[in-house]
């Protein structure tokens, strides 16, 4: 019982210093964004077979990877802090929960609304290759990779999986394939598929982000309202989109994925 | 102390000497007189010896492979200035075959975008592509990077060029640009004459001359001898139904448009056309002057007669082609600073 006491009065010696301390706005302090993929109320889990889109289709997910990019928050007077740059790109992928969190640096305060890309700007799509590193590297293989090199561009969200709708391919699987990109094109104007999303975060709880605590904004992504948001999609009707122009169609779908599940502020 | 003071005085000569000899045959990048100002991007990456050896050797290095058979030399032969000699598409790994003619790899300082489709706008690039392509060397980058760290000459090579040993895709992708951009092709019979350095036309030459420039010059405007645009010149779909430059942006004007190649040493880099159809520098002219389809892209400049394509008598055709050949430049193909070492 002392043991434990003591142990939680160790945790606490953290805060004790800050307590009686106003937090400073120019003092940088970690937000985390934790993208949990679901489809509707269920876990979304690769290879499970049994999850049903507004179609009535059944289908089971064997990839899904996305970026996330260009993050902002905003306090409730309105004042809007941007992650700069080069610290805001993140891939997430289903296969690897560890890259399910986007921890970037901000100053302390309060803040009410996140705003993120899904995909990449279009600048960073046109930019040298020495601003191409980490997540951006357009090194991926043609399997898993989320770079088009025959257009140079970005693949912003990519999702495979089996589904008894799809048509048979030519390796014998009953496989939809989802790879949308389009950032607006470099010499000529094609297709934008880049999509803001902004959350309000004051039904579920504001990040309350300090520099001896955590805040954790906890959000679904729901692959449900990929398949019905703005428009239905059926596996039936397209299996296979990719640079093209149904491609928006998904792509407009993106911004109601997003749900504020809840926020997790921590005082250590 | 003076012996000392002496032999120290005459190594450094002696190093000197070495490196003096080092620097006096790379010249660097040199843009011809009468070409336009390059557009590649030199202040991201400055032309140096160690980079473009160390590109030169990427370039013909099979180890690019997913099995270490296919370099980029594989495809782009110096011989065939840097095209696949003979072949209408290539063959890469495995066999597999490819859906496009290899193009030459020459004059890239001055193009804005790269391959048939110019869905590539930064050579630095465009290694990318025939690296990860499955029909090319079907490999991954990552791989690559792993047999050069562990291949006894690469880091060293890596250090001497980029001042450390660290070999990744950046440095990579900035070397293989540095031996593509030197590859300069300006010093055919046609530069000598334009620029009066003492050859002259035969009058079959001139007379092709002429007619090339009120005929052809449009599109393969001069001296690079092409705009860069792309363009349907009315050969119709090919058996792939390639539809060209419309698969990079979804706009329907592009639909089958292909880039205007340069028509510099074209005795090199038959067949000719993105996918090779045509074997013979007759059969193109033949398509130009009574084989032009109506396609719905088909370009205005071959629209400006009530028949489309280019009225050109069988004379006409073989005096055109007889100016080509000037365009011809075997200091080019006989460059040993491009060659395999």
């Amino acid at each position: 019982m002392l043991w434990y006491t003591l142990l939680s009065v160790m945790l606490l010696s953290c805060s004790k210093s800050n307590d009686h301390q106003p937090f400073t706005d120019t003092a940088k302090a970690t937000l985390s964004i934790e993208f949990n993929n679901v489809v509707g109320t269920d876990s979304l889990v690769l290879g499970a077979g049994n999850y049903r889109n507004s179609s009535g289709e059944v289908f089971s997910v064997s990839l899904l990877q996305y970026f996330i990019s260009n993050i902002s928050v905003r306090k409730a007077d309105g004042t809007i802090f941007t992650v700069p740059q080069d610290s805001s790109y993140f891939l997430i992928k289903a296969q690897d929960p560890s890259t399910r969190f986007a921890r970037v640096s901000v100053p302390e305060g309060d803040y009410v609304a996140i705003s993120f890309l899904l995909g990449i700007d279009s600048l960073r799509n046109t930019a040298d290759i020495s601003k191409r590193t980490g997540v951006l590297e357009p090194a991926g293989d043609m399997e898993n990779g989320m770079y088009w090199g025959w257009n140079s561009g970005y693949i912003f969200f990519k999702m495979e999986g089996i589904s008894g709708q799809a048509p048979m391919d030519p390796s014998g699987q009953h496989k939809f394939r989802y790879h949308i990109g389009g950032f607006g094109g470099y010499s000529a104007p094609t297709i934008n598929n880049i999509r803001k999303v902004t959350i309000d975060l004051t039904p579920a709880g504001k990040a309350v982000v300090r520099a001896c605590g955590k805040s954790n904004v906890c959000l679904m992504v729901d692959v449900a309202r990929m398949f019905d948001g703005l428009s239905r999609v059926s596996i039936a009707s397209n299996p296979t989109v990719m640079f093209g122009a149904y491609s928006a169609s998904i792509a407009n779908n993106f911004p109601g994925m997003f749900r504020h599940s809840h926020t997790e502020n921590q005082q250590r | 102390m003076s012996r000392k003071v002496l032999m120290m005085g005459i190594l450094l000569v002696a190093g000197a000497a070495c490196a003096k000899q080092l620097i006096s045959t790379f010249t660097g990048f040199q843009p011809p007189a009468h070409f336009p100002a390059p557009v590649y991007h030199f202040n991201t990456n400055h032309i140096t010896q160690a980079k473009f050896e160390l590109g030169r050797k990427l370039f013909y290095e099979p180890r690019l492979s997913r099995d270490n058979s296919i370099s980029c030399g594989t495809c782009h032969i110096q011989s065939a200035a840097f095209t696949h000699h003979g072949h209408d598409v290539s063959h890469g790994i495995d066999d597999r075959l490819g859906v496009r003619n290899a193009p030459p790899i020459m004059n890239l300082a001055w193009s804005r975008s790269f391959f048939w489709d110019g869905g590539v706008f930064d050579l630095d690039l465009q290694p990318v592509v025939p690296i990860t392509n499955p029909v090319e060397m079907d490999e991954k980058i990552e791989n690559v990077l792993a047999k050069l760290r562990a291949h006894p000459d690469y880091p060293r090579l890596f250090e001497r060029a980029f001042g450390s040993d660290e070999i990744n895709n950046e440095r990579m992708m900035k070397a293989l640009s540095q031996f593509m951009v030197m590859l300069v092709s300006s010093s055919s019979k046609y530069d000598s004459v334009t620029q009066n350095l003492g050859a002259g036309f035969t009058a079959g030459e001139m007379q092709g001359y002429v007619l090339f420039k009120n005929n052809c010059a449009g599109c393969h405007r001069e001296p690079l001898f092409t705009d860069y645009s792309f363009r349907d010149n009315g050969i119709g779909p090919g058996l792939n139904n390639d539809q060209g430059r419309y698969l990079i942006t979804l706009n329907e004007a592009d639909r089958y448009r292909f880039k205007v190649p340069s028509l510099r040493n074209l005795s090199f880099t038959a067949p000719y056309m993105h996918d090779g159809r045509f074997r013979t520098l007759e059969t193109v002219l033949e398509h130009y002057a009574g084989h032009v389809k109506n396609t719905p892209n088909l370009d205005p400049l071959l629209k400006r007669g009530a028949k489309p394509g280019i009225p050109l008598g069988k004379a006409e055709q073989t005096a055109i082609i007889a100016f080509l050949r000037t365009l011809d430049d075997r200091t080019f193909i006989n460059n040993k600073q491009f060659s395999e070492q």
